[in-house]
This record gives C-alpha cells, structure tokens and sequence, in this order.
C-alpha cells in the first residue's frame, strides 16, 4: 500500500521512476534554519526545493530531542539525525529501512569526522564542496554503494593533493571560538558508546 | 559578534593557503552566517550573484579563480537563489584539463542541471571524452556526473563505454559504472535490458564494494520480475552467509558488524525472492537463523539488521521457527525505552500479524503506549498498525480513534489519508448501518473537502437502498435517524460542501418520509441552506432542486428563491429554476411521474427500441418517409459518419487530434434543410414521460434556425464543428447541436453530483425517443441527431461505468447484505427475545450519536487494572446483574440501548444478556467480511457468555486478538 501512495506523489509528475532511489535528497541544516547542503537525487525544481527545506526544517526543528528520529512528510518519511548544531536530514521512502537510513547518516558523518579530523560545522561551512565530493562517494543516485570508510577516504584524498587538504590542525587551535566548541565529532561518540 | 568578526578574520587569513579560498568568500560565508534575517540575507546573496555576474563574465579570470567563482555560485544557488546566469560557465569548467577543476566543473554541473536541462547536452560530449580517460580519477569522476546527467534520449551515447568500464581494473570504476548501468535502467528499462547478464557478472567480483553495489540494480531487477531471479537464491544466501561470518576484509565493518548495509540489501532481495515461493525460503532459514542468533540489539545497526530480518521473515514463505525468532525480537523492539525502537517494533509488527494475528497479543500495552505517546510519528505509525488489525469487533474502537486524532491534525496530507482509512474501515466493518452513518458524519464534518466524492455517493447511496430487501422499516429508521441528525447538523456555520450536498439531498429525499416533520419545514431549512451559500453554486442547485422536487405545494419564500435564482449569474442554476418553473406549471400527476418518491435506486427503464413509437413510424412511412437506414449501411452519406466521429471526439476528449481535418464537402445538408424546415411538429409527438417537454420545446423551436445556419455553413466551410471547439460544452454555441449537448452536459454533470436524480435519467431517456423521431424523418435529423447524440453514447455508457463502479465500490455493502441474510433465521431462531439487530440502536434515541462511554478506549485502558473494570459493568445496565464477560463492554453502546428499547428485559440476567450479546455480534457479523467469521464470532460470544472470565477481562484480545 504504502508503495504505491509513493508513486503517485512523485514531485515530477512528467518523469516517471520504476523504482524511485532509495533516498530522495540529502539536506543539512543548522540548528536555526540554515542551509549547509543540499543534494537532490530526485529532481525537483528550484522554487520547489525552498518550499521543501522550509517545510522539512521546520518539520525537524521543532521535534523534541527524545522523539524518534523520523518524520512523515508529504507521504515520504524524513530520516533525521542532530549532530551538535547541525542536523542532517534523508528523505526516504516509507517502505524503507529508517534505521538503516539512520546508519548512513551516521556512516557519512564517520567519514567527514576522519576526513576533516575532529569535523565541526565551521568545516561544512567553509569546505561545503568538499562535503559534496565526500557524499558522491557514498551515495551515488540515491543508494548507498559503498560502505567501506577506507576506500572512500582513498578516493577522496587522492584527489586533493596536500596543498588542497584542511588545515584542521588550524582549526583545532581555535578553541576559544564557540562554532570550535560544538564538534560534531563528539556528538559521534557519544553514539558509538550509546 | 565582535568576536566572531575577529575570528572570521583570522581564519581567512590563516587560510590563504590551507584551504585555497579567497578573503572574499570567507567574508561572504561569514556575513551570511552573521545574517539575522533571512531578508539580509537575501541582499547579501542578490549584491553576491550582481558581483559574480561580472567576474564571469570578464574573460581574464584565471582558471583558479574560476573555480573559486563557482563554488559561490553553487553556494548562492544551494541558499536557493537563481544563479542560472553561471551554470554555461561550469559546464566549461568540465572540459578544463586539470582534475581539480574539472571535478569542480562536474560537481557544479550535477548540482545545478538535471536531465531535462538544455545545457545537458554539452555536457554529454565531455562525459564520453572523459570516460576514455587513462586517469581513473576523471573517469570517476564522468560515472558520477553521467549518473545525474544522462537522460533516456543521451544513453545510447555513453551506454558502450560505461559497459566497458565494467572490466576496468580499479575497482572504484567498476563500482561507478555498475551504479551508472543501473540508473541507466532506471530512467529507460529498454536500453539496458540485454545488459542485464552483466550485472550477474558483477556480483562474482573480486571486490566486495563492486559486489555490493551490484545489489542495487539487481534489486531493482528482481522486483520487476521475481521468477528469472530464482537460480540466485543459492547464491544470495551464500554471500550472506560469507558476510555474517566476517568474511569480509574488516575495513567493511561498522560498529563491529560485518558489512550491515550489504547485509540489508541482500535480506532484501531474499524477501522478493522469496515471496510465496517455498522452495526458495526454504534455503534461508539457516542463515536467517543465524542472522538473529548473532543480532546484536545494543547497536542501532545490529537493530537495522534484525528489523530488515523480520521483514525478509515475514515475506517469504511462513516458518513457525523463524517467526518466533521474529516475533521476540519485535517485543524486544517494544520493550526499548528508544522510540527509534518502538517505532521499528511497531512496523515489525504490523508486518507479523499478516501472518499470525495472535502476536499482537502481549504487545496490547506497548501498542496503547506507543498510542498515547506524544510523539506524532509514533502514534501515526501506531495508527497504521491498527488499521492494519482492524476487524469487525474493534472497528468501533479504532474507528472512533482515528476520527478523534484527525480532528486535531493540520497537516494537510495525512488528514486525507487517516480520512480515507476511516472510509474504509467504516465501509468494510461497520457493525451496523446506524454507526456507519454516524461515522460517515463525522468523517465528513471535519474532513468533508478531503474525502473522495465517491465516498459521499457510497453514503446517499447506502441511506437510499437501505440495507436488505426485506427490512423495509429498518431501512426507514435508518433515514429517519439520518434525516434528524443532518436538521441538526445543517444550521451548522461551516460544513463542507460536499457534506452539505449529502444532507441537502437526504433532506430533500426523506425529509418528509416518515411523517415527522412537515413539507414546509424542511424546505424552509433547505431555502435557508441555498441562501447561507450563497456563493457556493454547487450546494446550492442541491438544496434547490431538491427542495423543489418534492413539494407541488409552492411556500412563498421558495418562489421568490426561484425568481432570484432565475436571475442567477451561473447559467446552471439559472436554467434549473426555468426548468423547475416549468415543472410545477404542470398538472400534479407529471410532476409524480417525474420526480417519483423513493425511486432514486431503482433502474430508469429505458425502451431501447422504442417500441410505443412504432404506430407512428408506421404513419410516417404511409405519409411517405424515407425509411430509416442504419448508420453502417449509409455509404453514401459519409459526411454525416465522419461528421458524428468528429463530434464524438470532441465531445469525450478534449485531446489533441493527430488527423488531418478532412476536406469540407457540400453535404446534402442543404437540400434537406429545406424539408427539415417543414417536420418540426414531428416534435410535439407525446412522449411518455411529460417531463422536460420545456426543453423540446426549446429544441423543436431552434431546430429550423440552426438547421438552416448550419446548411448554410455546408457549402463553405463547416463551421459548427469547429465553432463547437471553442465553446465549452457549458456555454452553447449557434448550432442546435452543441446547445443540446451542453444540456447533455450540465445534466450528466448533475447527475455524477447527485448520484441518484432520477431527472437527468428521464431527460435522457426523452431524448432518446426524440432521437429515433429524429433519424426516421430525414436525413438532416439523422445529422443532427448524429451530432447531438454521438456523444451521448459514449457519455450513457461512461455513466452506465461509473454507476458499476459505484456498485463495485460498495462490495462490502452488498456482501454484508448477503451474508446477513444467511445467518440471521439461525440467530432470532435461537434468541426470539434479541431484536433485530439493526434495530439496537434505534429505540428510544436514534440520534444518539456518541456511545454512553465518551470513550471506549480510555475505558479499555481503565480495565487494564482489574480493580477499575467495575465502573464500566456498572455502567451497563444488562451487564450489571452478571459478571462483565469482556465482549459486553466492546459493545456496551449497542447494548443497553437495545436493553432499554424495551424489547429486551434487563432482569433476565444470563440468558437475555447472551442473547442481547447474540444480537450485538450479529450486528457486528453483519457486516463482517465472511459468514464463516460470523459464525466464529458467534461461538466465541457464546462461549464468553457462558464462561464469563471473572474480573480480569481481557479486552484486548478485541481489540488485538
């Protein structure tokens, strides 16, 4: 049932999927309604995507920290994650895995943590193509297809000679900066012990 | 903020060499951060793309700048600003030679075009260069961009080198291309169909990632066609196998889990594979089994793993081991104080009581937790499950639930869909007709514009035909219960429009039928129901029409509605109040025959070959008429064919015509106006049924003026049809035969609207008489009525679907009559005492809408504790003087209502109460999917009446069991 409410709620209605890709876009958004990146498997338009991301920032950002990490939206369900000051958002299918869905998010905030060393938002922010790079090698047309950390991290730093990578040593001085002090990567612990 | 601005600085400038960004975008990105409003930001953004637009145009960039330049371009477009001014330039950054750029290039590309974009084209030639390229980086980095940027048209032009990539020796290639073939096959199936071997191919790579990325197309594959996928069943659970024995290199560990997102996607495809085929699960037990035995419930990837299990589990064929497995790993899911958790345990169990409803059992309190939690996401789940379980005995419950929550919910999109659901629960299970009319109301007060129209019609539809044949008197309280509850609801402010007509048409219909209220009331509400809506012209030819129909007896404010009405801006309404006008002209006896009491259900009759016209054919040949030729014999009068196909195109579809229009020919249109021009009284033959004589009227008397336009037209140019192209079908043209037609179509409009007026349906079949009058005459009527009624046809026949559709739409209804029928002797045989169970509620007080329990659930909640369940039997005066057997309160508002109808005696204790119990699940039988459910349903009613469990009742197992 639920897969075929889906279908017809496809937002171009002149394209036709067989199957629609596992995740319909990627957003991240800061805790007050910034965008940090958005990337869009299923083709939307530009005035639709603003509509979607303040619906979907909206939807997320008021939703209590002890609720489940899942919103209905629009018949598809948003799989949301907070990190620190940022949270970052899948939209899926409602037949799918959300768990899973939960665990690429986690996966890919993993990689931007080894990739960055100790990732904050200030990273994101200021390296947002790099984030891009590092998401095209996880997910390519809305599936996952690769889940080792290693190969990704290869792929992604053979193509940045030194000169190009983050001076995250510079980063880690800065700890007087409040932006330092809300790392996403302890939000990652916490998870793995969690 | 000053702080900030200090730091912003320092790290621009400490970044001149780290991260290869200007000052400028640091600043840009620093003052968007700094931006306390969205319209600052917004002007911050608009002085960005102003300054950009002039930097790219300006042709002595250098390069590295470039890039820079870009990647502001894509920051403003991700903030959702339109930079389409730059896109041309990234697609030039994709020919550079440097890799950095040129990734640059393709990612700014994939970002801002999709594949329906015009510069995609570009692109594709640089894809194709760069897929040939001996650096695997640039090759990487074309799979991407070719994943995102290749439409169905550009396949064909990368499709052999990304096939040949598939042998390339880096695995990071092969992977991409996999994933590119397999969105290949997304976008156009038929391109990649003879490649589908290759993707067999792929999963026996040496490397786990390619292998893994092989799932994904063959998923897709393996949905679209289980069966060709079955001789990898073995294969699957073997790889499977492998993983979960950490076969894998570890660097495809997570969390300590071997490979958990290769795991998933082969459950997956174990689940399709395995669907209903006995064989093929029949080799995954094992490993399904070992898959739970090593679960790990601490992570939330162990979690993902199990969850994905149960859901192969309960997909392929049942195995009474494995769902145990399932069925304790869901109530560890419910047990988890996450609500992650309980969120997944919910869905998991929905999927297992497909299987084996008795699951649900000892998850009772965690669902009604995970019911009153207040997270929405939670309850909206729980709410999926329990449509999921619903069944004749817990309809009312779950029912009542549903509305309660819709009620208080915004959202827009799920409002129709819980509205929907509660359709169709009511539909499927409504334990009596009574309730379901109540329900139906409820659904309608505060979701009336969302529900399908169809709904509404299922529902007059159901009022009008009643129930069964052979309870006529239930079938009128039925109405007389609907017709008090809408006097009460129609003063109402705000009703929805389509709620309104309902109530409009029921009044009108029944208002009167039981003799309780007076003609002259009910067309006074009605009356003040058209002038409250005024602007809705929908309600109001409703409440007008009927309000009209069924009175001969004119109230003064009603006429001077029909004079205002007659005045009306909207040609519609206008036209009935003349119709109407003429209607009551007429003498007493037309007006019965026209719009006859209670008849909206029964067929209209109509004489196909209208036989009552014979004697006056016969006359006409004596006169000397043409004898009538059929259609298909008429070779000589091909304008008038091609004439009426054309008319019927136009008229059923407003598509493009692909055919050329054919050469206008003099048709003998001419000569025979001339004699059309003298048969009008033909016209005035009497037709058995009187009504709308006004309106052949009004066609007899156009007849000649439009006979001779369009002769006219004949021999120049056809100008009716096309002039029929642009009139819509509402506003006539010139033409007798498009003014007809409109009629045609405002009528059948009014009819799909009102479901039952029998008036469109006279209309017609007056039309068809006058249509055989017409082609008997002369060939000039032939054509007209060729052009009048080619569409009509087509338009009875859809009609003729669309009543079958209704019909079908109401299965549930026709088999609940049917299957009533057959348990009922039994039951009253047995209990002579039990009223009919219709019956129950419509004592004493038939409006009764709400249960005497305000709530029954919080009454099951309350009955968890055994100590509490005493108010609810002291609330029930038959169950008072027995102990409460747990059924009775389910159905404690259909029970002392029919113990206080007087034909039940409250003092007859066990057995009257197992017979009033007997009546109370016949009425739930009633409408009950099967009678073999019925029947079960009575011996367990029995067996509880007999057995009363004590003072632990089990609701529950009700509502869950």
């Amino acid at each position: 049932l639920s897969v075929s409410c889906w279908k017809k709620r496809i937002p171009c209605s002149n394209i036709t999927f067989l199957r629609c890709c596992q995740i319909h876009f990627v957003l991240l958004i800061s805790r007050q309604g910034k965008v940090r990146l958005t990337k869009w498997y299923t083709p939307y338009p530009q005035k639709q995507r603003s509509k979607v991301i303040k619906e979907i920032s909206s939807l997320v950002l008021s939703r209590g920290p002890k609720l489940c990490n899942f919103v209905d939206w629009q018949g598809y369900r948003v799989v949301y994650k907070r990190y620190a000051s940022l949270y970052f958002c899948m939209c899926i299918d409602p037949a799918d895995n959300e768990l899973e869905t939960l665990q690429i998010i986690h996966h890919y905030v993993e990689i931007l943590d080894r990739y960055f060393g100790n990732v904050c938002e200030l990273d994101l922010i200021f390296n947002f193509h790099k984030a891009y790079f590092i998401l095209d090698e996880i997910l390519i047309a809305g599936e996952l297809h690769e889940s080792n950390k290693k190969a990704v991290l290869r792929l992604v730093t053979t193509q940045y000679n030194e000169k190009d990578k983050p001076a995250c040593t510079f980063m880690c001085s800065c700890e007087m900066h409040y932006w330092v002090a809300l790392r996403i990567g302890v939000m990652i612990y916490h998870d793995v012990v969690e | 903020m000053e702080q900030l601005r200090t730091i912003g600085r320092e790290l621009a400038m400490g970044s001149q060499g780290g991260w290869g960004q200007s000052k400028e975008f640091l600043d840009l990105v620093k003052s968007i951060g700094e931006a306390r409003s969205k319209a600052e930001e917004d002007r911050i953004i608009a002085r960005e793309l102003e300054h950009l637009k002039r930097r790219l145009a300006d042709p002595d960039v250098p390069r590295r700048k470039m890039k820079e330049l870009l990647l502001r371009l894509v920051y403003a477009e991700m903030l959702g600003h339109d930079a389409s001014f730059g896109h041309i330039h990234a697609v030039k950054m994709t020919h550079d030679e440097s890799l950095p750029l040129k990734r640059t290039g393709y990612l700014a590309v994939a970002l801002f075009l999709d594949e329906r974009h015009d510069l995609v084209i570009l692109v594709v030639n640089t894809i194709q260069k760069d897929l040939r390229s001996d650096n695997y980086l640039v090759v990487c980095a074309a799979l991407s961009a070719a994943c995102r940027l290749i439409g169905e048209e550009a396949i064909p032009a990368v499709l052999p080198q990304v096939v040949e990539l598939l042998a390339h020796p880096k695995e990071a290639v092969r992977k991409k291309a996999v994933m590119a073939l397999h969105r290949f096959y997304q976008r156009s199936p038929s391109s990649v169909s003879h490649l589908v071997s290759n993707f067999r191919k792929r999963l026996c790579d040496n490397d786990p990632g390619v292998m893994g990325a092989t799932l994904c197309p063959l998923y897709d594959l393996i949905l679209e066609e289980p069966n060709s996928y079955k001789d990898l069943v073995v294969s699957f659970v073997n790889i499977l196998k492998q993983v979960a024995e950490r076969r894998l290199p570890t660097s495809y560990d997570y969390h300590q889990m071997p490979a958990p997102f290769i795991q998933i996607k082969l459950l997956k495809i174990l689940a399709v594979l395995g669907s209903g085929d006995k064989q093929a699960s029949g080799h995954m037990y094992t490993v399904l089994g070992d898959i739970f035995r090593k679960g790990d419930t601490a992570s939330n990837i162990g979690n993902a793993i199990l969850y994905e299990c149960i859901c192969c589990i309960s997909s392929i064929f049942p195995n009474p081991k494995m769902l145990e497995a399932a069925a304790e790993t869901t109530s560890k899911f419910l047990k988890s104080d996450s609500h992650n958790l309980k969120y997944m345990g919910i869905d998991a169990l929905g999927r297992l009581i497909k299987i084996n409803p008795d699951i649900a059992e000892e998850h009772q309190l965690a669902v009604i937790d995970c019911l009153e939690d207040p997270d929405d996401t939670l309850k909206r789940k729980t709410f999926e499950l329990l449509y999921k379980m619903t069944k004749s005995t817990n309809v009312e419950v779950i029912v009542d639930r549903m509305i309660e929550y819709m009620i208080n919910i915004t959202d827009h999109h799920y409002k129709t869909e819980i509205a929907s659901r509660c359709v169709e629960l009511a539909e499927q299970f409504a334990p009596s007709n009574q309730w379901f009319i109540q329900t139906m109301n409820k659904v309608f007060e505060h979701a009336g514009d969302l529900v399908n129209i169809r709904v509404a019609h299922n529902l007059m539809r159901l009022i009008a035909e009643g129930f069964g044949e052979e309870d006529e008197g239930a079938d009128s309280q039925l109405r007389s219960s609907a017709v008090d509850s809408y006097l009460r609801i129609v003063g109402e402010p705000k009703l929805p429009s389509s709620f309104l007509q309902i109530i409009c048409w029921v009044l009108g219909e029944y208002g009167t039928a039981d003799g309780k209220y007076s003609a002259p009331y009910i067309i006074g509400k009605l009356c003040d129901v058209a002038e409250a809506h005024l602007t809705d012209d929908t309600v109001k030819i409703f409440a007008f029409e009927i309000a009209l129909g069924r009175k001969i007896d004119m109230l003064p404010e009603c006429q001077t509605l029909v004079d205002e009405l007659s005045a009306s801006h909207s040609t519609d309404l206008q036209q009935r109040a003349y119709e109407l006008q003429a209607l009551l002209g007429l003498d007493k006896h037309a007006v019965e025959s026209v719009m006859p009491t209670d008849a909206s259900c029964e067929d209209i009759e109509v004489d196909r070959n209208l036989s009552f016209l014979n004697s006056y054919v016969q006359q006409a040949l004596e006169n000397g008429a043409a004898p009538y030729i059929p259609e298909s014999e008429r070779s000589g009068v091909i304008s008038v064919g091609s004439y009426r196909s054309q008319e019927q195109q136009e008229a059923s579809a407003h598509t493009l015509r692909f055919e050329a229009y054919e050469m206008p020919k003099p048709s003998l249109a001419l000569a025979t106006s001339q004699a059309s021009m003298s048969t009008p009284p033909a016209d005035l033959v009497p037709i058995p049924e009187p009504g709308y004589y006004k309106e052949d009227h009004q066609i007899s008397r156009s007849q000649p003026s439009g006979d001779a336009v369009s002769g006219e037209f004949g021999v120049k140019l056809r100008l009716d049809g096309v002039q029929k192209k642009w009139g819509k079908p509402t506003y006539s043209s010139s033409t007798p035969s498009s003014s007809a037609s409109s009629q045609q179509a405002t009528n059948g409009g009014s009819h799909s609207d009102g479901g039952g007026s029998t008036s469109s349906q006279v209309r017609e079949s007056s039309y068809g008489s006058k249509r055989q009058q017409g082609t008997e005459i002369s060939a000039e009527k032939q054509r007209l009525a060729a052009s009048l009624f080619g569409s009509a046809p087509a338009k009875a026949d859809r009609k003729a679907q669309a009543s079958r559709k209704t019909a079908k739409e109401s299965p549930s209804t026709e088999k609940a009559t049917a299957s009533s029928s057959a348990p009922q002797p039994v039951k009253e045989q047995v209990t002579p005492a039990a009223p009919p169970p219709d019956l129950l509620d419509l004592g004493d007080e038939p409006v009764s809408s709400s249960p005497p329990s305000a709530d029954p659930f919080s009454q099951l909640e309350g009955l968890l504790g055994p100590a509490s369940s005493t108010p609810v039997v002291s609330g029930t005066p038959a169950t008072s003087s027995s102990k409460a057997p747990d059924l009775m309160s389910i159905f404690s508002d259909d029970v002392p209502t029919g113990a206080t109808s007087g034909s039940t005696d409250p003092t007859l204790g066990d057995v009257n109460l197992m017979s009033s119990l007997k009546g109370a699940t016949g009425v739930a039988a009633k409408k009950g999917p099967s009678l073999q459910d019925a029947l079960q349903k009575d011996a367990t009613a029995r067996q509880v009446g007999v057995t009363p469990t004590g003072n632990n009742p089990n609701l529950f197992k009700d509502l869950l069991g």
